[in-house]
């Protein structure tokens, strides 16, 4: 792809302004505002459905490459006090996760093109104190000890500018015996000096120039406790030091970085007298237990002072911070819907989407709620070329569109929730500063199911194409908005319509949902593995998640004991189910089996022709099979697949109308947080939780909730030209739901 | 997945059911089958690159490693998913088993 680009929301209001930076390495660019309809490319589906929006942003613009700088680091401004020092002592914690890979640097304060200056580094594997004197040479004390991963080390090094002797101290924390990775080395260097600088201090990287893309030595692994001082200090002084600045030392000492303060931003503060704050840049993993974690507080709320280490990543990112190329202010007559920007240049081609939400007090009776939560959890996912269990989920072999292929080769646009890190931790962080190029109109994705293979955004496609061609008039909404408003967003609406896997929610999001649905409103569940993972949102940055994958449940990677709790708020992360709401309180059915081959239809249940129930079905037949088709592997029940269960929080008052058991592959499987213990017939063609089970239950002040409870049911909406009982069911829930008339008085 | 399974000509009776329906039930003895050739690890793993979206396939090849890009074998192309899971089976099948598939 030559052409890629992010806005800087997510959604707006008419009269709201939307910035776009564009990266194009072409010389020339076409914009066009669209309405999204449908992105499906399958010609056996509705096709691509897009109108264009004359707005004054439609025009063509110059061209120019917009880059990504990828790698965490913490950055400490110059000051005199760092810039002038002669002979020094700098000291830290360390848990390295990746020491063979290449030089990186622990502390630094480093400048480039005079080689001037001092950098703490991982060289070759082993600590190295790397010193450079202002005219052109360097060189490199190591204690030649080959560094284990994942092992914590105190590790330093002083600089006498008097004697120019260089000391550096690795000493692991666990000894294993025959193992030798401790050093203790005390070097005479050739530099008449160490040269000063005006670079900034910085733990976790290197720069080598001023530039995007000058970001060097990129460290992978923990920091804590890092220390620096004016002189040579005695090992039994940087032992005092870890724990606090002891009268005789008060003197000597330039900053004492404390990591568990503030772990909830992205601020760093130096608690010595020197006040030398800085702050953590493209968002390294915050609330990480430290060299001293003890394992009796699981939650750095309670221990901070466990909790000092920051994990930093080559490839962590938040904001790409590229220049605005454009901007639209949302015209006041525009409704409400899914749009973007379609930008175009010869055959390269980008979307940029974003939603544009009613003007206040303008909305209609029904809204669309985008998941976009979950878009973010998904960002730019590798899961096809980072594991190799993609082809076994899905029984087929992956497709690549030229997203993945592009997603593939440019790790600098970062991963998702579901990737891990080059060194193999977690992703618990995702932005949506940066292009996110599976969330796009006509994106293929390998988890979509055999036909039109569309998963979250471009599946979601499929309600908006339904919606329009059945002539419902709906507004467009976005998790994120849900966040910050809260029932409020919700309350003008006589329906909510979920997407096709909304799993991801905040406890704000959680709050107003139930509320809503406490005070009569409706909804529909027109998907599957929704209000699943609890998230967090930055308290101060926008546009940033958080994901902590605890305990249980289907996941690409376990956050680590004692990392369970959400750094941006200090909440407990995990499984919603785990907290005492698991998906049947909100939906009446939750996540009970997955696969990605084919889907299967439903047969109806006793509980569909009950007299509640009656409006559902009408003009289905008592024997009718329900969605034996579809562009979702072939059927309406699929992918991801939800059953209603009492005792984990189905109402006891719920109709199962319908249910998919036993119509699935042996690709489908139980879920694991269903498994104590394992036993053999844990596929669909065995084992019974392996369904989806489509319920109706009323609510509270007259609402009422219906569940598909399958990702795969949007994609049997436009079968033979959008007649047939899935639209029909559809149709028929949405029409009972649109009309005021309460369900319980 | 490293799977401990070992294909052998004992299996030779699923090749005809894979090749009838390559995506979709399948007898227990033909997903074990699938379990070891689809539960490759990334390395040197078949994918299928979308060249022309629903209409054609080029056949490609992880690399395993983090940013390389995926292998295109441009004389390997397809006009259908199953065509394409056809040939991969056969490919995958001989280097199991040593034979022609
Ligand atoms: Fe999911």
């Amino acid at each position: 792809m030559k052409i890629t680009g992010y806005a800087d929301k997510i959604s707006a209001r008419p009269g709201e302004t939307l910035q776009f930076m564009v990266n194009c390495e072409r010389p020339r660019y076409r914009a066009d505002i669209v309405r999204l309809v449908c992105g499906d490319l399958n010609p056996e589906g509705p096709g691509i459905r897009e109108q264009v929006v004359p707005t004054p942003a439609n025009k063509s613009y110059k061209g120019r490459a917009q880059t990504i700088e990828s790698g965490s680091y913490v950055l400490i401004p110059n000051s005199p006090m760092l810039q002038d020092l002669k002979s020094f002592t700098v000291q830290a914690m360390l848990w390295p996760t990746m020491p063979d890979k290449g030089t990186q640097a622990i502390v630094s304060k480093w400048q480039e093109r005079r080689r001037s200056g001092f950098a703490l580094v991982i060289q070759a594997g082993r600590l190295a104190l790397q010193l450079g004197d202002g005219k052109g040479n360097v060189e490199v004390v190591s204690t030649n000890k080959q560094l284990l991963a994942r092992q914590w080390y105190f590790v330093a090094a002083s600089y006498d500018a008097e004697t120019r002797r260089g000391t550096l101290y690795q000493e692991p924390q666990t000894d294993y015996p025959t193992v030798s990775d401790a050093g203790r080395v005390r070097k005479k260097t050739q530099l008449e000096r160490v040269g000063s600088n005006q670079s900034a201090l910085m733990f976790g990287a290197l720069r080598t120039g001023s530039g995007r893309g000058k970001l060097d030595q990129k460290f992978n692994g923990k920091i804590d406790s890092p220390r620096l001082a004016n002189r040579v200090l005695e090992r039994a002084d940087m032992e005092r030091l870890k724990s606090g600045v002891p009268a005789h030392l008060q003197q000597s000492v330039v900053g004492t970085w404390d990591f568990s303060r503030d772990i909830s931003s992205i601020r760093v503060t130096d608690v010595s007298p020197n006040r030398l704050h800085g702050e953590t840049v493209n968002m390294p993993a915050r609330g990480m237990k430290g060299y001293n974690w003890s394992g009796e507080s699981m939650d750095w709320k309670q221990a901070p002072e466990q909790y000092g280490a920051i994990h930093f990543h080559d490839d962590d990112v938040y904001d790409a911070g590229w220049e605005v190329d454009f901007s639209l202010t949302v015209p006041a007559n525009l409704k409400s819907g899914l749009y973007a920007a379609r930008l175009r240049s010869g055959s390269e081609e980008d979307y940029i989407p974003f939603v544009v939400k009613p003007a206040k007090g303008k909305e209609k009776k029904l809204a669309f709620l985008l998941p976009t939560a979950s878009y973010m959890a998904y960002a730019n996912e590798h899961m096809a070329t980072n594991a190799g269990m993609m082809e076994l989920l899905s029984g087929r072999l992956a497709p690549f569109d030229k997203n993945s292929l592009f997603l593939n080769e440019h790790r600098e646009y970062g991963g998702s929730c579901y990737d891990s890190h080059s060194d193999g931790s977690g992703v618990c962080y995702s932005s949506r500063l940066r292009p996110i190029l599976n969330m796009r109109p006509k994106h293929i994705s390998a988890l979509g199911g055999d036909g039109s293979s569309l998963w979250q955004f471009n599946a979601d496609t499929h309600i908006t194409d339904w919606l329009e061609a059945q002539g419902f008039d709906f507004d467009v909404i976005t998790d994120e908005d849900l966040h910050y408003e809260g029932l409020a967003l919700l309350k003008p609406y006589q329906v909510i319509l979920s997407g096709t896997h909304p799993e991801y929610h905040s406890l704000q999001m959680w709050d107003a949902m139930k509320a809503y649905q406490n005070q009569g409103g409706r909804l529909m569940y027109m998907g599957a593995n929704g209000w699943y993972w609890r998230v967090a949102f930055h308290p101060d940055c926008p546009g940033l998640m958080e994901v902590r994958r605890n305990e249980g449940g289907i996941r690409t990677w376990a956050a680590e004991p004692g990392e369970y709790y959400h750094s941006f708020t200090g909440e407990y992360g995990g499984l919603w189910r785990n907290q005492g709401r698991a998906p049947q309180v909100m939906l009446g059915t939750g996540f009970s089996a997955q696969g990605f081959d084919i889907s299967a239809p439903y047969r109806r249940l006793p509980g569909s022709f009950q007299a509640r129930a009656a409006f559902v079905f009408e003009g289905i037949g008592k024997d009718e099979v329900i969605g034996d088709f579809g562009l979702i592997g072939g059927g309406a029940a699929g992918l991801e697949i939800d059953r209603a269960d009492e005792r984990l929080g189905t109402p006891p008052h719920t109709l199962v109308l319908a249910t998919s058991q036993g119509g699935h592959t042996d690709i489908y499987l139980v879920v694991c947080e269903e498994l104590l213990v394992t036993t053999p017939g844990l596929g669909g063609t065995e084992n019974e939780l392996v369904r989806a089970d489509m319920v109706f239950y009323e609510t509270p002040s007259g609402g009422a909730v219906w569940s598909s409870s399958s990702i795969a049911w949007a994609g049997s909406l436009s079968h033979n030209n959008y007649d047939n009982n899935v639209s029909r069911i559809t149709h028929n829930v949405l029409e009972r739901f649109l009309n005021p008339e309460p369900f319980v008085r | 997945m490293h799977t401990v399974y070992k294909i052998s000509a004992n299996d030779q009776d699923v090749v005809e059911e894979f090749n009838a329906k390559p995506i979709g039930h399948h007898s227990p003895a033909l997903q074990r089958v699938l379990n070891v050739i689809r539960g490759q690890p990334v390395r040197d793993k078949y994918v299928l690159i979308c060249t022309k979206p629903h209409k054609e396939w080029t056949l490609g090849q992880l690399t395993g490693e983090r940013g390389k890009p995926v292998r295109m074998f441009k004389d390997q192309v397809f006009g259908s998913v199953e065509d394409a899971e056809r040939e991969i089976f056969r490919r995958r099948w001989n280097l199991h088993t040593g034979t022609k598939g």
